[in-house]
């Protein structure tokens, strides 16, 4: 039957000449260019030990930051575990006390705050919800590990380090 | 003599009984044409008045005197007249004379919505959601007070009154004695109890309820969960003191605050003692009555799953609609 779009290509098979029967030259010639490939540029990363520069809109494991002053700027609003999708962060308020002015911003602070990694899909609506920018997807691929609990992520891994002055 | 007065709203004609102010005879009427109170409040008399978000323009004054009011009125206030006309959403000088009262009324307003506990039912959020810009031309110093504990179930935010005086009605009429009432003048006015004594009424959690903002909190709830993480059931008890019938707001297992119910304006139903509101925080103390009716629109009803709308080809279809049930009642929103 008759092509329709007429984009067919019919392949004819022809006889092999004496230097296709051969296979020699033809052996060679792949292994030239097999070859030739050891003296180009490497395409591969050799994560962990080396890491790949990430875009700007890159979106990571997440950070929770510090204002200027060094205090964590996150109040536990909720409202970037309304915003998520994946059910993934949780957290427990605490009031800030006397004497605390200087590790928290607001009166009320994320006493717990947890992200559930194996349910985040580093959509960046927490990022995108925080009234405080408290939380920024900003740091690196989320390290693999054996136990599902390990992936539970808390303030003692997502909190910024404190400025050194 | 006839018993009931035509009113235009909006133009929608209602007919309401004599003495009947423009916000109630628009009430009636309900929907979007409701002008928004952060003041008034229909179970608290002598409520309204101060806020000023209710501004309408009365088009036509009555049928014997069709002039219209020269000024913007406050429906709260105002009675309605035979054949008046009244414009509210309508009337684009409204709309933006309501901007300029949001505005006024964010002032002083700290906008610390992520620490308040009343952030996700607060009608000052709604309000400044639905009519306030989204950034402020004031340049000053906002006022600042400290906490201070009305007892100690209740806490006072001075900074965040907009002085609707609404507790202090509530404290005159439902309470015997009052120990708190608005102290100072204009700018330097305040809420306060007299040398910061306790209230020790029955009754004196109801300020909670009726605060429009989050100036008064419940400090049973303080800081425990967002509102639009808990569940709202409504459930009863057999009280002593007030009719028992309250709205229980869970998490989980646990009820981390009781409230009184309320209605589609943010009203309470019954006002609920004390003992009801801080102390019966078992579900055992209660009989569960189901599931608290919330509006779609509210942020409390998110992320909950939707009413199942079912296709127009189920809704005509009888056997379809059994075949169906047992679908419909699962999306029942809890």
């Amino acid at each position: 039957m008759e092509s329709l779009s007429n984009r067919k290509k019919v392949i004819e098979q022809k006889p092999l000449t004496l230097m296709e029967r051969l296979y020699l030259p033809a052996i060679v010639k792949g292994m030239a260019i097999t070859f030739m490939h050891m003296f180009k540029k490497k395409p591969t990363v050799f994560y962990p030990e080396q890491q790949r520069e990430f875009s700007e809109n890159w979106r990571g494991m997440h950070s929770l930051k510090r204002d200027e002053e060094g205090r964590e700027r996150c109040t536990a609003c909720g409202l970037c575990a309304l915003s998520c999708p994946a059910e993934a962060i949780t957290m427990i308020a605490g009031e800030r006390q006397k004497g605390e002015e200087n590790l928290y911003r607001e009166e009320k602070y994320a006493a717990v705050y947890e992200i559930n990694m194996l349910r985040c899909i580093f959509c960046g609506l927490c990022e995108e919800a925080c009234p405080k920018e408290a939380i920024y997807l900003d740091g690196p691929i989320v390290p693999s590990d054996y136990l599902r609990k390990d992936f539970i992520y808390g303030k003692e891994k997502l909190v910024e380090e404190p400025f050194k002055k | 003599m006839s018993d009931l007065i035509k009113v235009t709203i909006d133009g929608i004609t209602v007919d309401v009984a004599p003495g009947t102010s423009i916000l109630n005879a628009a009430r009636q009427i309900g929907g979007e044409i409701v002008p928004p109170a952060m003041c008034y409040y229909s179970k608290l008399e002598g409520s309204g008045g101060k806020c000023r978000t209710c501004l309408v323009k009365v088009s036509k004054g009555s049928e014997k005197d069709p002039r219209p009011m020269p000024k913007l009125v406050a429906s709260c206030r105002t009675g309605v007249m035979d054949g008046m006309e009244v414009q509210n959403i309508t009337s684009p000088e409204v709309v933006e004379a309501r901007k300029g009262v949001v505005e006024m009324l964010l002032i002083n307003h700290p906008l610390d919505c992520p620490v308040c506990d009343q952030a996700g039912e607060c009608h000052l959020q709604d309000l400044g959601y639905e009519h306030g810009l989204s950034s402020t031309r004031y340049e000053f110093e906002r006022r600042t007070f400290d906490r201070i504990d009305i007892g100690d179930k209740i806490q006072l935010h001075m900074t965040r009154c907009i002085l609707c005086y609404r507790c202090v009605f509530t404290a005159d009429q439902i309470t015997n004695q009052r120990v708190h009432g608005v102290l100072g003048r204009g700018d330097a006015a305040e809420i306060s109890t007299y040398i910061e004594k306790a209230i020790d009424n029955d009754f004196s959690g109801n300020v909670i309820d009726v605060c429009p903002v989050g100036a008064l909190t419940d400090k049973t709830f303080r800081f425990k969960n967002r509102v639009w993480f808990t569940k709202p059931v409504d459930a009863h008890r057999d009280c002593p003191t007030c009719s028992g019938k309250v709205t229980l707001w869970y998490k989980g297992e646990d009820v981390i605050r009781v409230t009184a119910r309320k209605d589609q304006f943010g009203e309470v139903e019954e006002f609920i003692c004390n003992t009801c509101r801080f102390d019966q925080k078992k579900t055992s103390d209660w009989v569960i009555e189901g599931p608290r009716a919330i509006s779609n629109q509210s942020v409390i009803s998110s992320n909950h799953y939707d009413t199942l709308k079912p296709l127009p080809v189920i809704k005509t279809n009888l056997q379809l609609q059994q075949s169906n049930k047992d679908q419909f009642e699962r999306a029942t929103k809890l």
